[in-house]
Order: C-alpha cells, then sequence, then structure tokens
C-alpha cells in the first residue's frame, strides 16, 4: 500500500506538496468568495476538486484501491482521466451559462430600448412634463 | 395609428434609411413605421426620426434576430394586426407590400407571406450571388422536405405576419440568421406559410449581415438549428392555438 502512494505521489516529501497546494487551491476559492470575486454556487465545485485532491493526498492507497476497482492498473492514468472529465464537465457548464446571461442579455437590452422608446414618446405626447 | 406595422432593421444604414422611410410611406401609406437602430454608431437613429419613424434604439448591437424580435415585441405590446418586414438597405420594394397583404387577408388561414426571388423563374432582379444561391437552394430543398410544402426561399427576409405570426415572434425568434429557422418556428406552431413572388433590388449602401468568411459558419448554424428543431416537441393544434397569447417575454 505505502509502495503504491509512493508510487503515485513520490516520496513523502512530494506528498506534502500535493497537500500544500490542494490546501492553496481551496484557499484561494474560499479568498475569491469572501471578496465577492466568485459566487458560491460556481464556486463548490472547484472546492470539491481541491478536497479531493486533499483527500487522494492524505488517504494512502486510496486511489490505488479505486483504481484497482475499476481496473485501471496504472493508478495516475485514473487521476488525468477523473481530471480530464471534470475541467469538461466544468466548460460545458459555462458555455451552458454564457448562453443563458447572452439570452438575459438579450431580452434586456430589448426592454431597455422598447421603455426608453416609450418614454420619449410620452415626452413628445406631454412636452409640459419635461423640465 | 395604422393597424399594419413596417419593421425597419437597420444597421448603419444612414445613407439609404431616409429614401426607404419615405418610399414606405408613399407606397404603403396604411402601414406605421418603426424602425429597430441595431447599435449603429452613425446618425441612422436621427435620420429615421427626421423621415417620421418611430425609432427603437437597441443600447448595442444585437444582430438581425435580436432587432428584429424587438419589433415583433413592439407591434405585439401596441396591438397590430399585421407586420411587415423591410430591409433598411432598400433591397425590399415597398410597391410588393401590398401583394402580401392582399394573399394575407385574402386567406384566413394563413399567417405569414414572405417575399421570394425564386417563384417566378421567368423575374429579373437581384438573386444573390452564385455561391449564396447554392446555400439558399439546399436550405430551400431541407426546408421544403420537412415542411412539406415547396419554399424557394428561405433567406428571404421580406415577410409579413399576421396577429398570431407577431405573437409567436413576441415570444420566440432565432437569434442570428433567423429568416430560415423563423419558417421552421411556424411550421412547428402549426401556422401556416406561403410564398410570392417578389423583385429584389441590390442592396443600395452598406454591408451585408452576412460576410463570405461567415458563410460557412452560417450553413453549419442554420443546418444544426434545423436539426435539432426537429426533435423539439411539436405543439398539438390546441396547444399551439393557446399559446401565443403571451403575458411576457422569456
Amino acid at each position: 500500500m505505502i509502495a503504491a502512494a509512493t508510487q503515485i505521489f513520490g516520496v513523502a516529501s512530494q506528498r506534502i506538496e500535493v497537500v500544500v497546494m490542494a490546501l492553496f487551491i481551496c484557499l484561494m476559492i474560499f479568498e475569491l468568495v469572501r471578496r465577492k470575486h466568485l459566487m458560491e454556487r460556481y464556486a463548490i465545485l472547484w472546492l470539491l476538486a481541491g478536497v479531493t485532491v486533499l483527500v487522494l493526498a492524505l488517504w494512502q492507497g486510496l486511489l490505488t484501491t479505486l483504481s484497482h476497482a475499476a481496473g485501471i492498473f496504472y493508478p495516475p492514468a485514473t487521476l488525468f482521466a477523473v481530471a480530464f472529465l471534470f475541467v469538461l464537465i466544468m466548460l460545458v457548464n459555462f458555455s451552458v451559462v454564457v448562453s443563458r446571461l447572452a439570452d438575459q442579455n438579450k431580452v434586456l437590452a430589448q426592454r431597455v430600448a422598447l421603455l426608453q422608446q416609450r418614454l420619449e414618446q410620452q415626452d413628445e405626447d406631454e412636452p409640459s412634463h419635461t423640465p | 395609428m395604422n393597424r399594419n406595422l413596417a419593421i425597419v432593421p437597420a444597421h448603419n444604414e444612414v445613407e439609404a434609411i431616409g429614401t426607404t422611410i419615405a418610399s414606405l410611406q408613399r407606397l404603403a401609406p396604411d402601414f406605421d413605421v418603426l424602425v429597430i437602430d441595431d447599435g449603429s454608431s452613425d446618425a441612422t437613429a436621427m435620420r429615421a426620426r427626421e423621415a417620421g419613424a418611430e425609432v427603437i434604439r437597441l443600447p448595442f448591437n444585437l444582430g438581425i434576430g435580436g432587432a428584429m424580435q424587438s419589433g415583433y415585441i413592439y407591434a405585439q405590446e401596441r396591438g397590430y394586426e399585421v407586420a411587415v418586414q423591410v430591409d433598411g438597405d432598400g433591397q425590399h420594394d415597398p410597391r410588393h407590400i401590398h401583394d402580401l397583404l392582399n394573399l394575407l387577408q385574402g386567406d384566413p388561414g394563413l399567417n405569414m407571406v414572405t417575399g421570394s426571388r425564386f417563384l417566378d423563374p421567368d423575374a429579373d432582379g437581384y438573386r444573390s450571388s452564385a455561391t449564396r444561391r447554392i446555400g439558399i437552394r439546399l436550405f430551400a430543398r431541407v426546408v421544403s422536405l420537412i415542411t412539406r410544402q415547396r419554399v424557394t426561399d428561405p433567406t428571404s427576409g421580406f415577410r409579413m405576419t399576421d396577429r398570431s405570426g407577431i405573437e409567436l415572434f413576441a415570444r420566440d425568434y432565432p437569434p442570428d440568421y433567423p429568416e430560415v429557422e423563423a419558417i421552421l418556428l411556424m411550421h412547428v406552431h402549426r401556422l401556416r406559410s406561403r410564398e410570392t413572388p417578389v423583385v429584389m433590388a441590390p442592396r443600395m449602401t452598406g454591408e451585408s449581415t452576412i460576410s463570405s468568411t461567415q458563410s460557412v459558419y452560417y450553413m453549419v448554424k442554420v443546418l444544426l438549428a434545423l436539426f435539432v428543431a426537429l426533435f423539439r416537441r411539436r405543439p398539438t393544434k390546441a396547444e399551439a392555438a393557446a399559446s401565443p397569447a403571451l403575458e411576457s417575454t422569456t
């Protein structure tokens, strides 16, 4: 087990580096949320990613166990596959969010333009109301 | 106020817009003229207002789909019975508006009439470039197949809709390159449309909304939209009749 973990994260010092990196990711996300640069609903998935890395770094052999259970004999491949899938899902999610924002933006522009036209028309009809 | 509205989408058409409005007022006096200024950087809006049109100025460029939909929302809110789309660049001859109107009002089951450049093979006039005609023919083939009726000019923006068409487009209109998809949208909501021959002029000024480099993207995007639309649920006749009565747009 320990041998397998060393195989994944190298020697103990490297394991510590991974732990530090995971903690740094979590802290960075937390700080972004605290400063309101990142909304909670978009932070959750990133926090989850950070915590996953942290757990894998601390829990020796988990990755190997999971890999063998999934029939993957080279544990880092599991890590890459999961990471790739995660990034893919995030990107598709962002495309969906951008599409929604673009649509809402269009509706807003239309409403503003129609309201502006209505206001200008009212000003023309009742010029006494204009200052 | 008239019961009919001419919607004129315009993006940087300061040269042509005055002429377009003037000929609309002369040749179709029973239509109010509404110009949608789609984020122009020139004096299009000012020139249009001077010419006596109502003007809606979009805060930034939305593209032809978003601009046209603004016009349909306006028509829907103000209770217009008929809306016709006339390009601001002088391509659509207002002389044909009454051909469209007679056809639309002559058949109570008809909801949209499109002016087609290709329906009358003997007529001349502007018919787009050769490469674009290949694309238009492909769209015509696909749309005809889906709607099971002959469509010859699916990219024509010269079209007139009745009240149910206005209500449908105010609620749902394709955001970019909308013409081809709009035909399918009508079909999906069980509204009937047909074509009538018109003669178009080459645009007076300005640039087409679609440059040659964008044509490939245009083709792919519209074909994808048509394909996806095939898998959308088609409302039943009763639902389609009930749904256009909308409260707000989404």
